[in-house]
């Protein structure tokens, strides 16, 4: 303790392991504050979280490990934790343990300590284990361990210098004498075994005594480092083989077996001394919310209300909240507008309209901050307070049924079940599933939830051609996705995902705690800014691309011409209204008359945000502060010739406003993506698409949002009307015989079509395959796109109207899903199944 | 074969635990999962000779509820069907 920091190194490097739910990322927090980040481990999909603090003068890289039971090799995050161990060697081990189940965290404990690592155990959740009644001698645990034992409360951030301490003295500590885990029996075989390793060149890379108890154990990992380096049929590994085979047949009982029954009666041995239950029985609290909660009439009951209550704070008042937050974005819009090139008279500069295009795109995505902002934080209480773990616990069974997991639940709501939601964080949610071909199955069908960006696609399409039914439609498409979701679930684990390695459902139901503010705050702030920077970057990327598969090749001269003299024959137009007023010559020159028109539209779009008489004023005394002498022309007042001017520059800016949207359509109409849409017109036919709609699923790839802006552009005759595009869309329908139905099999294929790019590249990174990328990908759209044509081509086959084909569809979805579900518990029904019950072997 | 010698440890009076009734309590004899699955069931305290109280199903039936080393494990029917109990 007295000796001076500066004798030990000046950089340490700490790691902090633990078992799940000891309160590891709250120590992790406590100790490094916000100075963290996260990164993967080299080629595994693991978090790697880093942080750093300085104390006493020296730097501390902290790794926070994964969370795991054991470091054995049977899971990747073991494995993970174990190789960081192994291969970086820190000098430090903070061990966070539960002090409310301190028996299972010595499990662990032991395990690190074995490894032959300095180790401070920090006893977290002290208070409630006092809560329980369960009292812990610190020294004496101390003494037992032959480690610092810290008591902490990360949630309430105490222990924190005391902790940081610890890791330091224990670095520096020259003597250290740790609790040896004795295996009685076994020890003389584990010496040898032991002393045969210690003269090997291994002993220079890995604990020996470590490395043999894991031979003993018959540890795979273990074997293959041994095999490796000294062979596959080196003696130590026949030693190994040897003592079990002896231990089996003198003792009747398997090496393994007999570890456990050691280290078990150590750790009982252990607490003996140690702990002190002043309360009998269990956490009472829990007792009597779990009684309730799952009951088995009130737990259906209990769900649907939580799923509904997330349903209406996030998604219902989230979307008031936009009404706020969206003047905030058009405010940067507007000034990122007015940073870029200025507007011309007919057409932009590519600069300006494929910024705004940027803007446009970003900020359709942005608006939907405030929805995930409550929807993380509640999601956040969920799992904080434990009930996540009990709506794995009610819902296992169903998902189980159609290959999925328990925890399916959370990327499923956070994809958005009901509707609304968003695929990145829910596939990114997946990572907790430990079950691999479950996994698996949840990220390739998480997108097919209702994402925040598909609903106003929907609304639209409801509102011209189901008005009548609205929220029948609403609920039909919001339900029967969860269905397929299923369906394909259960197709794809019995199929393709057959090979893949499963876990057991073994998941603890961890006691009830209040949620703290900060822990909710900074998860639902972290969920949120992965968010963000999805926008930032392949949103932003791809974005750029659909831009220009919607600009090139541009419009023919011949097309152009006629534009341009159109716009001529208007501009003369407004000469001539003018031509008696005493401003006529003010807009001769065509450079003063663009930036008059461009100034208009900036006062309009500034006007168009602001809100009450009061700014209304402020905005107005602005503009005629700035521009003083083009003022009278935006808000004439007295003055009878600025009046002229003012009507005549509007009559002008509509017909400018009409031809720019006449260009767009050309433009669309021969641009690349349209000719693509075009060309996919004989195909889409049966499933009822033109090219139109062709090119809106094309453009949406990018992000769903876009496919509204698309198809405002192109169904944009009447707009000057300023009818609605609602309106526009129904007109044209009775034209080309656009019927329900064919509304109806679109929207079924939006409902399947695959995920956003950005939902994409995040099944990229969790699935660490660019073959499952791709799947993610094709695998959808040739769903949706079969279902979309069944629907059409059946339907009018069959002579149905849209809300009779939804029925029918919706009746033959959730029928499949009932049936196959309810097979596949009936298969799983009949006892025992015999190849399940392994004979325990001693090998 | 070691079979054999594995039934001699399991004597009489004894059942998988997944017969065993919520609210009534019995004592880990073995596990005859092996692997990743008994790894992870010793990791969350169903080490042999201790004991265990089954605290109810799931509203679907499955998985079950457990409580043992102080604290509460969701296991599935399949899993519990795996852990050999002492019983009367």
């Amino acid at each position: 303790m007295n000796e001076t920091p500066e004798a030990g190194p000046k950089k340490l490097l700490v790691g902090l392991a633990g078992q799940q739910n000891a309160g590891k990322s709250t120590t992790f927090n406590m100790l490094t504050g916000a100075n963290q980040h996260i990164a993967n481990y080299p080629g595994v999909t693991v978090d790697k979280k880093t942080g750093y603090y300085r104390h006493r003068e020296i730097r501390v890289e902290l790794v926070d490990l994964p969370g795991t039971y054991s470091l054995t090799s049977f899971s990747l995050e073991e494995r993970v934790a174990r190789d960081f161990l192994i291969s970086e060697k820190p000098d430090v081990i903070t061990n966070v343990v539960d002090a409310s189940s301190l028996k299972r965290s010595l499990y662990f404990t032991f395990q690190v300590l074995e490894m032959g690592f300095p180790v401070v155990v920090a006893l977290n959740m002290m208070d409630v284990a006092k809560r329980n009644g369960t009292h812990v001698d610190v020294a004496a645990l101390e003494h037992c361990l032959g480690v610092s034992v810290i008591p902490t409360i990360g949630r309430k951030r105490q222990g924190k210098t005391e902790l940081r301490d610890a890791i330091l003295d224990t670095a520096n500590r020259k003597a250290y004498n740790p609790l040896r885990i004795s295996y009685e029996e076994l020890e003389p075989a584990l010496n040898s075994l032991k002393n045969q390793l210690d003269k090997c060149k291994l002993a220079e890379d890995y604990p020996t005594r470590w490395l043999a108890v894991k031979l003993l154990e018959g540890d795979s990992e273990a074997e293959r480092i041994v095999g490796e380096h000294l062979g596959e049929d080196c003696k130590e590994l026949k030693t190994a083989a040897g003592v079990r085979r002896d231990f089996e047949e003198k003792h009747y009982m398997n090496v393994p077996d007999y570890m456990v029954g050691c280290r078990d009666r150590l750790a009982t041995e252990i607490i003996g001394t140690c702990v002190t239950e002043t309360k009998e029985g269990r956490d009472r609290v829990s007792e009597t919310i779990d009684k309730i909660v799952l009951n088995r009439f009130a737990a259906p009951f209990f769900l649907i209300a939580t799923v509904f209550v997330i349903y209406q704070l996030s998604i219902v008042k989230g979307y008031e909240l936009t009404v706020y937050w969206w003047p905030i974005l058009a405010k940067l819009r507007a000034m990122i507008a007015g940073v870029l090139p200025a507007a011309g008279i007919l057409e932009d500069p590519y600069i300006r309209s494929m910024g705004l295009w940027m803007v446009d795109s970003a900020n359709a995505l942005l608006n939907y901050i405030p929805i995930f902002l409550i929807l993380f934080s509640l999601i956040a209480i969920l799992e904080d307070s434990g009930y996540m773990a009990r709506i794995a616990f009610i819902l296992d069974k169903l998902f189980h049924s159609f290959g999925l997991h328990g925890q399916s639940t959370l990327p499923y709501i956070l994809g958005g079940v009901f509707a609304g939601g968003c695929a990145v964080p829910g596939v990114m949610a997946t990572k907790g599933i430990p079950d691999e071909r479950s996994r698996m199955a949840t990220i390739l069908t998480v997108p097919y939830m209702n994402c925040l960006a598909k609903i106003p696609f929907y609304t639209l399409l409801i509102n011209v051609f189901f008005a009548p039914y609205k929220s029948w439609a609403m609920l039909f498409l919001s339900t029967v996705t969860i269905f397929v979701a299923l369906l394909v679930a259960k197709l794809l684990t019995a199929t393709l995902l057959k090979s893949m390695e499963t876990a057991p459902f073994v998941m603890e139901l961890p006691k009830y705690h209040p949620p703290t503010l900060f822990g909710v705050g900074q998860r639902a702030i972290e969920r949120t800014w992965q968010y963000i920077k999805k926008v930032g970057s392949i949103v932003m990327a791809v974005s750029i691309c659909v831009f220009t598969l919607l600009q090139f090749p541009g419009i023919s001269d011949e097309k152009q011409a006629h534009f341009d003299g159109e716009i001529t024959k208007a501009v003369a137009m407004f000469q001539n209204k003018i031509a008696k007023t005493q401003y006529a010559d003010r807009f001769k020159d065509e450079a003063a008359l663009v930036s008059m028109i461009n100034l208009y539209n900036d006062f309009k779009s500034a006007r168009l945000i602001t809100k009450g008489a009061k700014s209304s004023k402020a905005l107005s005394a602005k503009f005629k502060a700035g521009y003083p002498e083009q003022f009278k022309f935006l808000k004439p007042k007295k003055d009878k010739d600025a009046k002229t001017v003012n009507k005549a520059l509007r009559g002008l800016l509509s017909t400018r406003k009409s031809l720019r949207r006449q260009i767009k359509e050309a433009q669309i109409e021969t641009s690349v993506l349209g000719m693509v849409g075009r060309s996919l017109e004989p195909v889409t036919q049966w499933a009822g698409f033109n090219w139109k709609i062709n090119v809106a699923i094309l453009s949406s790839f990018a992000a769903r949002e876009s496919s509204v802006a698309t198809i405002g552009v192109l169904y944009q005759q009447g707009a000057d009307e300023n009818k609605s595009l609602e309106d526009r869309m129904e007109a044209e329908a009775g034209e080309g015989g656009f019927s329900p139905l064919h509304a109806l099999a679109i929207m079924v294929f939006f409902a399947l079509y695959p995920p956003c790019l950005a939902t994409t590249i995040m099944i990229k990174v969790q699935t660490g395959s660019y073959k499952w990328m791709v799947f993610s990908m094709i695998f959808p759209t040739t769903l949706g796109f079969i279902t979309a044509c069944l629907i059409y081509t059946g339907g009018s086959a069959f002579n149905l109207s849209g809300i009779q084909m939804m029925g029918v569809f919706y009746a033959a979805v959730v029928l499949t899903a009932v049936c196959s579900g309810l097979f596949s518990s009936w298969k799983r029904k009949p006892g025992p199944l015999p190849d399940l019950r392994q004979e325990p072997k001693p090998l | 074969m070691p079979g054999p010698k594995r039934r001699r440890h399991c004597g009489e009076n004894c059942c998988m635990l997944k017969r065993i009734k919520p609210g009534q309590r019995a004592k880990i004899r073995c596990h005859h999962a092996k692997g990743a699955v008994r790894q992870r069931l010793l990791d969350l305290g169903f080490v042999p000779e201790t004991e265990v109280e089954v605290i109810r199903k799931a509203p679907l039936g499955d998985p079950i509820e457990c409580y043992v080393a102080n604290y509460k494990v969701a296991l599935r029917n399949s899993e519990a069907d795996l852990i050999e109990v002492e019983c009367d």
